[in-house]
């Protein structure tokens, strides 16, 4: 049996970088505050002694010009990995994201590949307010021509960097705000990379799959284990990968269970939720033995006091009563 | 393009249920082709267009419960469409904040509520088990999900005795309850009766019948419906619709032929232009219909178009009825047994076989001496039986 | 034709004629207009579905004989000895 070992999600993004440039030299990490004060959220505190400052680059307040200066890395055969602080600051470099990276490989017939990782923080949870807490990671898996992952644990936090820098494309790591001080376990040896194309089933039930992703898993869990207690055996489905959506695990659990429930901390409108939802009623409509639940954000811009902010977001009260809908109890 | 609306099938009609769509987009429609079934208290009605179109959309699913009047479906008959203005959305004050609220949700549902609600998995579940999920019990919402499904398969659960696209004998009787209620509320009936000599029809019916084979032969129903018609198409007081404090005399004499269903309640859908239909013709008309109405599956044009209506008790029942006119008619004809009797004629008793009838009509729209005519012409028309 | 044969047929063509009747127990004796509210045109379509399924000529003086199953079967068995 593999040895274990308990890290918090801020440490295992940390080793993650830490091993990814100590096993390639063309990988670098550069954004705002990743140097000197260590990160935003802390992620990369030490690098800069360890690495030096050519590899761990404090960058001018400009998510356009040092999102579009990493692109032009991995046009030159760099490994960059650009930190934004959060998807709220992205916005400032979507054209970069969207009409460059994304763009490239097909507008150049295949000449040119843009080896870029983009790691940014997400979601509400530590009272950061509306332009610091949204969830838009469904803007980006809207967008051919990128990859969007997101790990909701500390073994995918861990592993899912170093295979990310391995993609020839774009990949965009959604790293959720309210997990990194979060404990979990890895492995003490061996290969810690994880794949990025696979949905996992966190936990294993008959009556209902609770889809959801990122900061919401772990309240997706609270939920099912609650509703075990009534009786009400639940899957719980961690899609991982935003961008391509793994189909086939989500609808062969709800082709099991024949109810589904969606949880995703980004609003319901034109929202990831509607985009599986879709999918279960396109593919799966006569295995469906009630409507699909969704349990969203309301739709206003993320309070900033504590308890607006919990009423604002998914809870397992929440997700608990859209279970019971669908088994209409 | 023009909107087809659920018609109302009766006086009593205020909602059916859509069974089947037998047009589908795209399929052109002539004058009276049949296009659905409804489901109403009288059974599966089918519905008829009355102008040449093509079907345009179905906006009623099979299932579905409607009002009467509410548009099913859209027919393409060539007519340009004003086009629609949609009425400008007031600005929010508050645009991000636009909630969907449970109510909001619950408020678009609503239209569903009233028909029975079957998930997919059931749907699809029953039918691999063979299992009817007319007799399944729904839920208190009215869904019909696995979980009702596999407790009615396993006996938990009454099973219901929902008849299917048919007639529902509580529905049917609350129908009757509703019309004659109105009738009796709105229109002041008169009778006027006449023991009609019936002798010279039946002497002629026995020989008519021995020169047919049993398949063609004629109940004395057929001449005497024949007769009735032909008196009251002279008689436009008897014939006709009174809606609205205005009757409207009808030219046609669509004759409403009340058809008692085995177990309780009756119907009388038309059969049109009866007194332009020879004996056989006739004859056919009314077996059809009867097959039909106890099948369950009359037409829309027969539910809504008679313009008076025949009640024929038929062989040993009774002498003589006291009819309920059916809303918005103005007269029925009802019809007793044939009895034998004596009277005195040309000097003598001689037996004779002779009929009721009454004649119930409203006295808005006629009086006693107009019915009487009409019996003493509906007894030359009977004594003349070879004319008919 | 046996009795059971000629008994079976009729009921079959009874239940033709009223097919929400079909499985009922018939009362041979009771006639059909009181036991199962059959009215004139239903005994037409009885009596057109004998003559279609034994041939006999059925005239109009005798239906009262075929108001009962047993006086179907007995009026079916006198008329097939008579052919």
């Amino acid at each position: 049996m593999t040895a274990m070992r308990t890290i918090t999600y801020r440490e295992a993004v940390r080793e993650a970088l830490r091993e990814a440039m100590a096993r390639d030299e063309r990988v670098f990490l550069m954004g705002e505050d990743v140097g000197r004060y260590g990160g935003a959220y802390a992620c990369s505190k030490g690098l800069i002694e360890e690495f030096g400052e050519e590899r761990v680059r404090d960058t001018p307040l400009s998510e356009a010009g040092f999102t579009g200066a990493g692109i032009g890395a991995a046009l030159g055969g760099m490994r960059p990995i650009v930190e934004i602080m959060t998807v709220n600051f992205s916005l400032l470099a979507l054209d970069q994201i969207v009409n460059t990276a994304a763009t490239l490989r097909h507008m150049s017939g295949g000449q040119m590949s843009v080896p870029l990782v983009i790691r940014m923080a997400t979601g509400a949870g530590r009272q950061l307010a509306a332009q610091h807490s949204h969830s838009l990671e469904c803007w980006f898996a809207h967008v051919p021509g990128l990859r969007v992952v997101s790990p909701a644990t500390v073994a995918d936090a861990r592993g899912m960097l170093w295979t990310a820098l391995e993609d020839p494309d774009p990949v965009v790591i959604f790293e959720h705000a309210a997990l990194y001080n979060d404990e979990g376990e890895v492995s003490a040896e061996g290969d810690l990379a994880r794949d990025l194309d696979r949905a996992a089933v966190r936990r294993s039930g008959e009556d209902v799959s609770i889809i959801t992703y990122s900061g919401s898993l772990k309240k997706a869990l609270t939920a099912a284990d609650t509703l075990s207690a009534e009786g009400i055996d639940s899957e719980v489905i961690d899609l991982r990968s935003i961008r391509p959506l793994d189909n086939e695990t989500i609808l062969t659990s709800v082709a099991k269970t024949k109810r589904a429930v969606i949880v995703d901390e980004g609003w319901r409108t034109g929202g990831l939720s509607a985009e599986i939802a879709a999918r279960i009623s396109e593919l799966r409509f006569y295995d469906l033995d009630a409507p699909v639940e969704r349990v969203c954000s309301v739709e206003v811009p993320i309070p900033y006091p504590r308890h607006l902010e919990t009423a604002a977001t998914p809870q397992p009260d929440g997700i608990m009563t859209a279970v019971h809908r669908t088994l209409r109890r | 393009m023009s909107d087809f609306k659920m018609p109302s099938l009766g006086a009593d009609m205020d909602a059916g249920t859509l069974v089947e769509w037998l047009k589908q987009p795209g399929d052109k429609l002539g004058k009276g082709d049949v296009i659905a079934v409804v489901e109403t208290q009288k059974g599966a009605i089918e519905i008829e267009v009355f102008h040449d179109a093509v079907m345009g959309v179905h906006l009623v699913e099979p299932g579905e419960r409607v009002t009467v009047g509410t548009t099913i479906a859209r027919l393409d008959d060539g007519e340009i469409e004003e086009p629609e203005h949609e009425a400008a959305a007031p600005p929010s004050a508050l645009p991000a904040t636009e909630t969907l609220a449970p109510a909001a949700v619950a408020h678009i549902r609503k239209p569903e509520e009233e028909r029975l609600k079957i998930t997919p998995a059931a749907r699809k579940r029953a039918e691999e088990m063979g299992i009817d999920l007319q007799i399944v019990s729904p839920d208190a919402a009215g869904v019909i999900g696995l979980a009702e499904l596999e407790a009615a398969a396993k006996g938990q659960t009454p099973i219901l005795t929902r008849t299917k696209a048919g007639i529902d004998p509580v529905e049917m009787r609350r129908a009757i309850a509703a019309a004659m209620a109105r009738s009796k509320r709105e229109i002041p009936h008169y009778y006027v009766s006449s023991d009609l000599d019936v002798t010279a029809l039946m002497t002629w019916l026995e020989g008519e019948n021995r020169k047919r084979p049993v398949a063609e032969r004629l109940l004395y129903a057929v001449p005497l419906i024949r007769a009735l018609c032909l008196s009251l198409a002279k008689t436009p007081e008897l014939n006709g619709i009174h809606e609205g404090d205005v009757f409207r005399p009808d030219e046609a004499v669509h004759a409403g032929i009340a058809v008692s269903m085995r177990g309780g309640g009756l119907i009388a859908p038309a059969i049109l232009n009866a007194d332009t239909l020879d004996l056989d013709v006739l004859r056919k008309a009314l077996a059809d219909l009867v097959q039909r109405v106890r099948a369950g599956r009359l037409k829309s044009s027969e539910m809504t178009s008679a313009t008076v209506t025949i009640s024929n008790l038929g062989e040993k029942t009774a002498d003589m009825l006291m009819p309920v006119i059916y809303p918005p008619q103005v007269a029925i004809i009802g019809c007793g047994q044939i009895r034998e009797t004596a009277r005195f004629k040309s000097g003598a008793w001689q037996a004779r076989r002779v009929m009721t009838v009454t004649v119930a009509a409203d006295h808005r729209v006629s009086d006693g001496r107009i019915a009487a005519r009409f019996l003493n012409d509906a007894q030359r028309q009977l004594d003349h039986p070879e004319k008919l | 034709m046996t009795q059971e044969q000629s008994e079976d047929l009729v009921k079959r063509i009874l239940f033709q004629v009223a097919p929400e009747l079909e499985g009922e127990d018939v009362d041979p004796d009771e006639p059909f207009r009181e036991q199962f509210e059959i009215d004139s045109m239903d005994f037409l379509n009885l009596v057109i579905g004998l003559n279609k399924e034994t041939g006999i000529e059925i005239p109009e003086e005798d239906y009262p004989k075929l108001e009962t199953l047993s006086g179907c079967v007995a009026y079916l068995n006198q008329r097939k000895g008579q052919t």
